[in-house]
């Protein structure tokens, strides 16, 4: 035992609220390295789908140029769903959640920081392999940066999107499929406008008036979805 | 911390069919420890998480310094401390790790502090494993390092002895006895008693 302990347990400032929210996506990530089996799945169903299009459909480019908007955006939609369930489980279960909710900070903040991982860990990587899932598809590669952009800020959206069904499922035993339930019908318009921005970089337009749209919905999902996540959260733990 | 009070007045809960809570009353100050007892299933836990807040009584309020607690439940979260039979702990992280960020939540804390705490609770060999490695007994000892290092007036324990050794009971025992000397109040809930250090608890016996 060390003698001074007592005495060296008597200081320590509150942490800010910046600062825990910092902490918790630093644990997020950091847990996230030390299981890449969790990580690789989404990104692997992501590229799979999207490379197996042309062998189901045709090898026709116009045909597969037609379709790649749809195709990437749907891979896009379903992949970032295989990570929502993980999302705030593990938490749930070892009781990160509890301490987060009495640790007098935020819970909106921590939940703010725990979607921005999830985002960091599954949709800024779709962003970035959806390249090789465009050239699979036959996409021209002036399309490709049109593509990144729209996938990033499209998953922004899907992420925020996603927590609140992951918060509101917490507790249930096979949620999977409550989850999808819940978030697909509200990331319609992510996909249609996220599909609209794809489809105009393909044809060499500008695609500003639909990118504009999906961060809009990003915006609208920064504001309301951590809120909604956290109330869900706290009726959770009760 | 000596002029904190904790006043619980006709707690009242219900879970399903059950009335786990009736009408519980009691008030403490900086220095008393209140010893929660009762038969499996007669309300010890839930007692412990509606007074912290996570559940919502039917009827009843808990007073805190002589506010409704309700009201500001952040301000009286950042008070206390609940410990739960688990503790939250991360599996893929070292305890080291788990401590720097489960506390580093709440408050500021240096390298030293942390050192310091671990090597209290005798973690100070294995504190760099992976917790998932780590016995039942050395993940408790991890959560009342966690618990030491947070400096609050209120502690909140449900079994805070569970899978320790005679020298961990020990520790638990010095640990509250620290707690309740410099002011603050511990409510814990036990099925054997509390350590020797703490003999001088009030008992609140809940019925199944």
């Amino acid at each position: 035992m060390v003698p001074g302990f007592a005495a060296t347990a008597t200081t320590g400032a509150a942490a800010s609220a910046l600062e825990a929210a910092r902490l918790a996506l630093l644990r997020d990530l950091r847990l996230a390295f030390r299981k890449r089996g969790q990580l690789v799945q989404p990104l692997a169903f992501f590229v799979l789908v999207t490379m197996l299009f042309p062998l189901a459909v045709s090898p026709e480019l116009s045909r597969l140029r037609e379709l790649a908007p749809g195709v990437l955006w749907v891979a896009a939609l379903l992949a970032s769903q295989l990570a929502l369930e993980f999302l705030f489980r593990d938490d749930a279960y070892d009781g990160t959640l509890e301490q987060y909710a009495l640790s007098g900070q935020p819970l909106t903040g921590l939940m703010f920081a725990k979607t921005t991982a999830h985002w960091l860990l599954t949709g800024l990587p779709l962003a970035l392999v959806a390249p090789l899932a465009g050239l699979s598809l036959g996409v021209p590669a002036a399309a490709i940066p049109g593509i990144i952009i729209s996938v990033a800020v499209g998953s922004v959206a899907l992420s925020l999107i996603g927590s609140i069904g992951a918060a509101l499922t917490l507790g249930m035993k096979r949620s999977g499929a409550l989850l999808a339930l819940l978030t697909l019908p509200l990331s319609l318009p992510v996909l249609i406008f996220g599909a609209r921005a794809t489809q105009l970089a393909i044809n060499g337009a500008s695609l500003l008036a639909p990118l504009e749209l999906l961060g809009a919905l990003a915006v609208l999902g920064v504001t309301l979805a951590p809120l909604a996540a956290a109330a869900a959260v706290r009726i959770s733990l009760e | 911390m000596l002029d904190q009070t904790l006043e619980v007045e006709n707690l009242h809960l219900w879970r399903g069919e059950r009335h786990v809570l009736r009408g519980v009353r009691f008030t403490l100050q900086g220095g008393d420890c209140l010893e929660v007892t009762g038969a499996n299933g007669s309300g010890k836990t839930s007692l412990l998480r509606t007074l912290c807040g996570l559940i919502y009584p039917e009827e009843g309020r808990v007073v805190w310094n002589g506010e409704n607690v309700r009201r500001d439940l952040p301000a009286f979260h950042a008070a206390l401390a609940y410990l739960g039979h688990e503790p939250p702990l991360k599996s893929d992280l070292s305890a080291r790790e788990n401590l720097r960020y489960w506390i580093g939540v709440r408050r500021r804390i240096s390298a030293a502090e942390l050192d310091a705490a671990l090597l209290r609770v005798g973690a100070g060999s294995w504190c760099d494993r992976l917790v998932r490695t780590l016995s039942a007994g050395q993940r408790r000892r991890v959560a009342l390092a966690g618990l030491a290092l947070l400096i609050v007036p209120l502690w909140l324990l449900d079994e805070p002895s569970t899978n320790l050794d005679s020298e961990g009971q020990e520790l638990v025992g010095t640990l509250l006895a620290e707690q309740l000397a410099r002011g603050g109040m511990v409510i814990a809930a036990v099925h054997q008693g509390l350590p020797a250090a703490v003999r001088a608890a009030r008992r609140l016996e809940l019925a199944a």
